[in-house]
């Protein structure tokens, strides 16, 4: 089992290597000169000259690459050209209001829509079934920034239940941090809720086929028994699979229903820092989404032998 | 119908009319059964696949697959309670306390995420709420009684850490736990080889005999029917057709399908040996070791394994050579490296006088080797037609065009018995015999000079193994090639082969005609295999009752 976990941290860290080096590539390739563009249409050869020697660009690619991958190793992301702070502390408060709000969504997505696939499932062709695919395909379909602004619509203008603009950290208050993730968070579960229930049920169908499901009710045990022990674990890896690429992809940012909601997160720091042209933030912020990717598909895969013993052997 | 050998005095289990159809008013898969069990008897259902036989054994714990269910004029009457009309309060009841169940597959009839100590426990802490420590000691006791080595360890392990047969050690253990009044096991030793089937069903005797429990055991094969249960309900299509004391229903058959059952049994062909050298030689194999290669990642050492230890075997054109052992044996292994599917460590492999470490030294050769796999159900792509399944071994010769390949396909499929109109099929609409069949035209249909069976016929009812067999050994007679016949089942063998080898442990032990081999074993261990094989009519040889219509 050490064995095991030691094995996927080592093979983690290849991935995050070829990631920085595709990273920093990419902005490299791109067209025109970061010097130039910081210093605009007006700036005469000589000042860019200046800027390119300061800003390091005069110097190889690889000896660029060696020097920022060996800055960021020791925590130096460096500073944006736009707001000249430092990028880790500007990725690391975006970060902190993503995750709250994907981490809560995605766990609550998961709470409803985990046990719904299974009991459909379990209840395969029956009503119950039929209403769960018919939800969750009705929520598979609809964007996730329209449901926001629907939601925005009718719960913050109509009704003035809720603040529509601006986020509040939860260290400044339970109450008042929860009424404004309050929308964020149900959007975000109504969107995410249709594919983690129609895999939960597609992965049930396929175990409850299985003789050790027949086996646990030849010895008489209950069907909520026979569910809970033998078919959940086994139904339940496949779906964590699918929950680790959603928070995955959603902790790299939720650009659009952070615009929507005018939330301060990874994915509008992103967004803005492009437009910007501000490469330092940009490069950061990539490389950090990468990791936190790699970070999350990590954890499932050390979670995997906990349902599926023959993992680890 | 009935001929009222099985209906005993107060029975245990007696079943009425049991009629199960899909849906309300669907097919009828199992038809007016009627059959009693007394208490601490053993009796058989036997019968082919689609005959019922496991649709109505899972009728009696109420556990049939949706949409299949049994009419309301049918009875199962246990202990007072009629089982198909009571509750399903009162039936989990009866699960497992009174009625066990074992399993076909050992490989998914255990949870792969629940350790095995978890497993045995739960039937003893939901039927006879004991506590935790009285709980282990149940279970230690239960498998130390079947001989498992440290049981201890073995609670907390997961079934994936054990072979098949000791799966369904650890499952029979799991069920008689319990000391239910009856056992209900589902083709218990289909998926395990002789060895261990004989193991296993010795097993399942001694711990019922000791607790009393009767047996309802549901199986395909009638040779060990005939070793190991006295009473047997023969069934075709869903009916009983004959039911009796298994010496006398298998001995003097009166039903025509039990007869046709009976004539399928492994005998020995009647046409004779070919003997040892009526062909030049077509594989060579000298001095073959293959190691499986241990891996060396990261944190992970597997050790090297050796899989054949310097093995030395010939097969001439128009013979077969069966190549017989237990699965680990290496029998297999060496029947792939043969045709180049594995790589040997050294030694030498000729084909047809060429000389060669490796298959790949007999590139541009490999359509004049084949090999049909075991399991016909993965061997064929499913989204390929029939025909083009067939056809596609005869584009390796670009000497050849569509018509002539058209026109070998259509002679293939005479060849081996498929009607032309299964051309524009996909293999999911074949049944497994016919799928076999497929496979077989696969690999004969260029014409191959050595062809590799690798247990072709052990995933097929007895009816349809005998005409696979006799369709092998006709093609040979036609195209003369050499075959290499790769099986743990006796059997099989003896139906098919010129010669016989046997493997134990990665080395021929004993390699000989096969009439020397069968009737006169030098080697221990075949002796072992020939004592396990359950052949039906050493059965009754032994009771010096030789049947008339089994005698060779």
């Amino acid at each position: 089992m050490t064995r095991f976990i030691l094995t996927r941290i080592a093979s983690a860290i290849p991935t995050l290597i070829l990631v920085s080096i595709a990273v920093f590539g990419l902005l490299r390739f791109i067209p025109g000169d970061p010097a130039a563009l910081m210093l605009g249409d007006l700036a005469k050869p000589g000042q860019v000259e200046a800027m390119r020697v300061q800003m390091g660009l005069d110097k190889p690619v690889v000896a660029q690459y060696l020097i920022w991958i060996g800055n960021v190793l020791t925590g130096d992301f460096g500073t944006s050209i736009s707001t000249g702070q430092d990028v880790l502390p500007l990725m690391l408060n975006a970060f902190s209001v993503s995750a709250t709000i994907v981490l809560v969504g995605v766990f609550i997505a998961a709470l409803i829509a985990v046990p719904a696939g299974m009991l459909a499932a379990w209840r395969q062709n029956s009503l119950g079934d039929v209403g769960v695919i018919a939800v969750s395909t009705i929520l598979l379909s609809i964007p996730s920034f329209w449901l926001g602004l629907m939601l925005l619509l009718a719960f913050g203008l109509h009704l003035g239940w809720l603040p529509v603009i601006g986020y509040v950290p939860f260290s400044q208050g339970f109450w008042p941090a929860l009424v404004y993730i309050v929308l964020p968070v149900t959007t975000l579960v109504l969107s995410e809720a249709g594919p983690i229930a129609r895999m939960a049920r597609a992965s049930t169908i396929e175990v409850a086929r299985l003789e050790y499901i027949t086996h646990a009710r030849a010895k008489g045990l209950s069907e909520a028994a026979v569910m809970w022990r033998h078919a959940f674990k086994n139904a339940f890896a496949p779906t964590l699979t699918l929950i680790g690429f959603v928070l995955g992809s959603l902790l790299g940012g939720i650009a659009v229903i952070e615009t929507v909601f005018t939330l301060p997160g990874l994915g509008r720091l992103l967004v803005d820092a492009i437009y910007a042209r501000d490469y330092p933030v940009v490069q950061g912020t990539m490389l950090f989404v990468a990791a936190i990717y790699v970070v999350v598909n990590l954890v499932v895969d050390l979670l995997y032998p906990f349902l599926d013993p023959r993992v680890a052997a | 119908m009935m001929d009222g050998t099985t209906f005993v005095r107060n029975p245990m289990l007696s079943v009425r009319d049991l009629t199960i159809t899909i849906g309300a008013s669907g097919k009828r898969i199992v038809d007016t059964l009627s059959f009693d069990l007394a208490s601490g008897d053993m009796m058989a259902l036997v019968g082919e696949s689609g005959s019922g036989k496991t649709m109505a054994a899972r009728a009696i714990l109420g556990l049939l697959p949706q949409p299949l269910m049994a009419t309301p004029e049918s009875r199962i009457l246990f202990k007072d309670n009629d089982l198909t009309r009571i509750e399903p309060r009162a039936m989990r009841k009866i699960r497992g306390a009174e009625i066990g169940m074992v399993f076909q597959e050992p490989m998914v009839s255990l949870n792969p995420a629940v350790t095995i100590g978890e497993q045995m426990a739960e039937g003893l802490r939901l039927h006879h709420k004991l506590d935790k420590a009285e709980i282990r000691d149940r279970s230690l006791a239960m498998l130390e009684r079947i001989r498992i080595k440290e049981p201890a360890k073995c609670l907390a392990a997961y079934p994936h850490e054990f072979s098949g047969g000791m799966r369904q050690r650890i499952m029979l253990a799991s069920v008689m736990l319990l000391k239910p009044r009856l056992l209900i096991a589902d083709e218990p030793t289909t998926a395990l080889d002789t060895l261990v089937q004989r193991d296993v069903l010795d097993l399942m005797v001694e711990l019922t005999q000791a607790n009393g429990t009767a047996v309802l055991l549901i199986s395909h094969d009638l040779g060990m029917v005939s070793h190991y249960i006295p009473n047997v309900v023969v069934m075709s299509d869903g009916k009983a057709v004959e039911s009796g004391a298994s010496s006398e229903v298998l001995r003097e058959p009166k039903h025509d399908y039990t007869r046709r059952l009976l004539d399928a049994l492994p005998r020995r062909s009647a046409g004779g040996m070919r003997g040892g050298d009526c062909g030049k030689p077509v594989v060579e194999v000298r001095n073959v070791v293959i190691d499986y290669p241990g891996r060396n990642r990261f944190f992970s050492r597997t050790e090297a394994k050796r899989a054949v230890h310097g093995v030395d075997l010939t097969v001439r054109s128009g013979e077969t050579l069966a190549l017989v052992g237990a699965s680990g044996s290496g029998k297999t292994t060496l029947g792939r490296a043969i045709v180049g599917l594995v790589k040997p460590t050294s030694g030498q492999i000729a084909f047809l006088g060429a000389e060669g470490h490796a298959p790949a030294d007999h590139r541009g050769r490999h359509h004049e080797m084949q090999i049909v796999f075991q399991d016909p159900y993965s061997s064929l792509d499913p989204r390929q037609r029939i025909a083009d399944i067939i056809a596609e071994p005869l584009k390796l010769d670009k000497s050849m065009n569509a018509a002539e390949r058209e026109r070998r396909v259509e002679q293939v499929f005479a060849e081996v018995g498929l009607s032309p109109d299964f051309r524009r099929r996909f293999p999911h609409q074949l049944s497994g015999g016919q799928r076999q069949r497929v496979a077989i035209a696969r690999a004969i249909v260029g014409r191959p000079a050595f062809v590799v069976a690798d247990e072709p016929v052990s995933a097929l009812d007895m009816t349809v193994q005998k005409q696979i067999l006799l369709l092998i050994r006709e093609l040979q007679a036609r195209h003369n090639f050499a075959c290499l016949f790769v099986s743990h089942d006796l059997g099989a063998v003896e139906q098919v082969a010129d010669r016989i080898a046997v493997m134990q442990d990665g080395r021929i032990v004993e390699i000989g005609d096969r009439d020397d081999v069968i009737d006169r074993p030098q080697h221990p261990y075949t002796r072992q295999l020939l004592e396990a094989a359950m052949l039906i009519d050493r059965r009754f040889a032994e009771t010096g009752q030789l049947p008339q219509a089994m005698a060779r």
